[in-house]
């Protein structure tokens, strides 16, 4: 399952990191760490699909949003435990993203185009929220805090660190199953070439569509997260473009199609951003500056990401 | 028996005709060669047969069954295998992960697509790179791969793109004893080829396109001195002076 050395020992290194991390914190570490961890599951998530699929995905808020959402509604409003909202959610992202891998392929909309689609179903999902009653409208849903277990509520935000981390080992571990069968391989090889893969009898279509779905899932996986941690969701924050960026970020620097890629990305633009943050204090938007400036700069001169480099690099030499 | 039957297949773009009433026959067990100049239609030709896009209008018949409606993929299920005149390797995925893609075509699991996907590499003489990344190889190598990939699909129908262009003479005589071993193990082949002394040499029977239209088909030897094959390649001036020599 594990793919060579590297991976073996950055899995060991970052798991190790993650486990420690949480003793030592105080409450403003672990808010941070809960960044870091939810950037690592985004950041996953949109690996499957455009890091291994090769499908460009600018709108995984679109699933983020729909997680949180479904979740939260059928807590507040049916009683529901988000733990089980928490899976419905992800059938419904998972939903959503096939409707729109299906449109959009059917259409033979693809590249650029496909990104922009995606874009376009974020936009149009965070407006419906917004100006339906039924989902609450503009004013988001406020989460009654109960601190109960079997609500996914907890006093202690350590354990809400503990179980992000353990959705993150899941992703992962979800990726390297993957990656190592039939689908994995076939999900490169789309990505490599579309039409050679067909001609070798790859069900393109179909498994593109599962690629969105797992995908949109883990998205979604990490909308529920959200909305029980912080207590509160609104359109604005949770269908939010710069939710979409927060998953591409990390793939483009860690390295997408690779294992670990997006879970160094994470690690090392969370504490940037933090950085930032408390150097600019107050102004907006900075950390979207950064990004952008980021991705830029990675595209230029490192497209492989930080981690794909090294894995090539020792790869080419062995 | 014929394994492969077209009729009046057409295929156009933006109004000119790629592919122009094609026929042809492709018989079991046997190599057929489709030559044509530069733009005739061969790939188009194809294309529509492997069902990379539909063609136009026309029949495609593979083994008994109508497939001109098929995807390519099913029509790699039924037995129909390609190559690409441009090499399309998977760059990033290994040499044995390339040919597996290929190898899961007809696999009931991972063993047995692995199975088939070495099987395929040591066909082609490439064993010896499974663990090389696609992107590392060279033109040849890149050639033996495409073939591997098509033969590990286990099909019963072959066709070939060139697959000589590019490549040393040495490297082509190989090319030409594998595609002798490929006849010999039973699969039938369809090829397109520039060079004209491995065409002869391969093919028991030719079929020549001519802006998409097939002008002439025989026997290697009948078809070369087919005055319409000859003013095809040369145009007229050249037909007449190679007439006159
Ligand atoms: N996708 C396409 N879009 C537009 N025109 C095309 C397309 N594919 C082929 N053509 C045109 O159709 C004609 C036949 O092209 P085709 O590639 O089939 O020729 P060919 O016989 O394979 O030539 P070559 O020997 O150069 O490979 C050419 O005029 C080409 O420009
Ligand atoms: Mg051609």
């Amino acid at each position: 399952m594990i793919n060579n050395k590297i991976e073996k020992y950055s899995i060991i290194v970052l798991l190790a990191m993650a486990v420690i991390y949480p003793v030592f914190s105080n409450s403003y570490m672990i808010s941070v760490g809960v960044s870091i961890l939810t950037i690592a599951l985004l950041g996953q998530s949109w690996n499957l699909m455009s890091g291994y699929a090769g499908q460009f995905s600018f709108g995984h808020a679109a699933f983020f949003g729909v997680g949180a959402y479904t979740s939260s509604i059928l807590y507040v409003d049916f009683g529901i435990s988000p733990w089980i909202g928490m899976l419905i959610g992800m059938a419904m992202a998972a939903a959503v993203g096939v409707v729109i891998g299906f449109l959009s392929f059917r259409y033979r909309i693809k590249g650029d185009f496909f990104a922009l689609v995606t874009l376009a179903f974020a936009e149009i999902l965070r407006v419906l929220f917004n100006n339906t009653k039924a989902l609450k409208g503009a004013g988001g849903i406020l989460i009654p805090y109960k601190n109960d277990w079997s609500e996914f509520q907890f006093e202690n935000d350590k354990i809400f660190y503990i179980i992000l981390l353990l959705m993150v080992i899941l992703a992962t571990f979800v990726l390297a199953v993957i990656s190592k069968r039939k689908l994995g391989i076939c999900l490169i090889a789309i990505k490599e070439s579309q039409s050679a893969a067909r001609s070798l009898g790859v069900p393109v279509l179909k498994y593109k569509l599962i690629a969105m779905a797992i995908s949109a899932a883990m998205a979604g996986m990490a909308g529920t997260f959200y909305a029980q941690y912080y207590g509160f969701i609104d359109p604005t924050v949770v269908f939010a473009a710069s939710i979409s960026v927060e998953a591409i970020v990390p793939c483009i620097i860690g390295g997408a199609g690779t294992l670990c890629g997006p879970l160094l990305g994470a690690v090392i633009i969370v504490p940037l951003q933090e950085l930032s943050n408390s150097l600019f204090d107050g102004i907006n938007g900075l950390n979207m500056i950064i990004y952008g400036l980021l991705i830029v700069v990675f595209i230029i001169f490192c497209p492989d990401g930080i981690y794909g480099t090294i894995v090539k690099r020792v790869k080419g030499e062995k | 028996m014929d394994i492969l039957t077209a009729k009046d297949v057409c295929k156009s773009f933006n109004g000119n005709m790629a592919v122009d009433h094609a026929s042809l026959n492709v018989e079991k067990g046997k190599i057929t060669g489709l030559i044509g100049a530069n733009g005739a239609g061969k790939t188009t030709l194809f294309n529509c047969l492997s069902g990379y896009y539909p063609a136009a209008s026309g029949k495609i018949i593979f083994d008994g069954r109508e497939i001109q409606g098929m995807s390519a993929q099913k029509r790699c299920k039924l037995g129909i295998a390609r190559t690409f005149q441009i090499a399309k390797p998977f760059g990033c995925l290994s040499v044995i992960d390339n040919v597996a893609v290929g190898g899961y075509n007809k696999a009931k699991d991972k063993a047995e697509a692995y199975k088939n996907a070495r099987e395929s590499l040591e066909f082609v003489h490439l064993d010896h790179k499974a663990e090389e990344l696609a992107f590392r190889l060279n033109t040849g190598e890149q050639r033996q791969l495409e073939l591997a990939r098509a033969l590990s699909t286990k099909p019963t129908l072959l066709l070939l793109d060139e697959v000589m262009a590019g490549l040393t003479p040495t490297e082509s005589e190989e090319m030409i004893k594998l595609i002798f071993k490929v006849r010999d193990s039973g699969i039938t082949v369809l090829l397109i080829e520039h060079i004209m002394p491995a065409v002869m040499k391969l093919s028991d029977k030719i079929y020549v396109l001519d802006r998409g239209k097939i002008i002439c088909e025989g026997e290697p030897k009948t078809v070369v001195n087919d005055p319409r094959v000859i003013e095809s390649y040369l145009g007229k001036a050249g037909a007449a002076y190679a007439k006159n020599n």
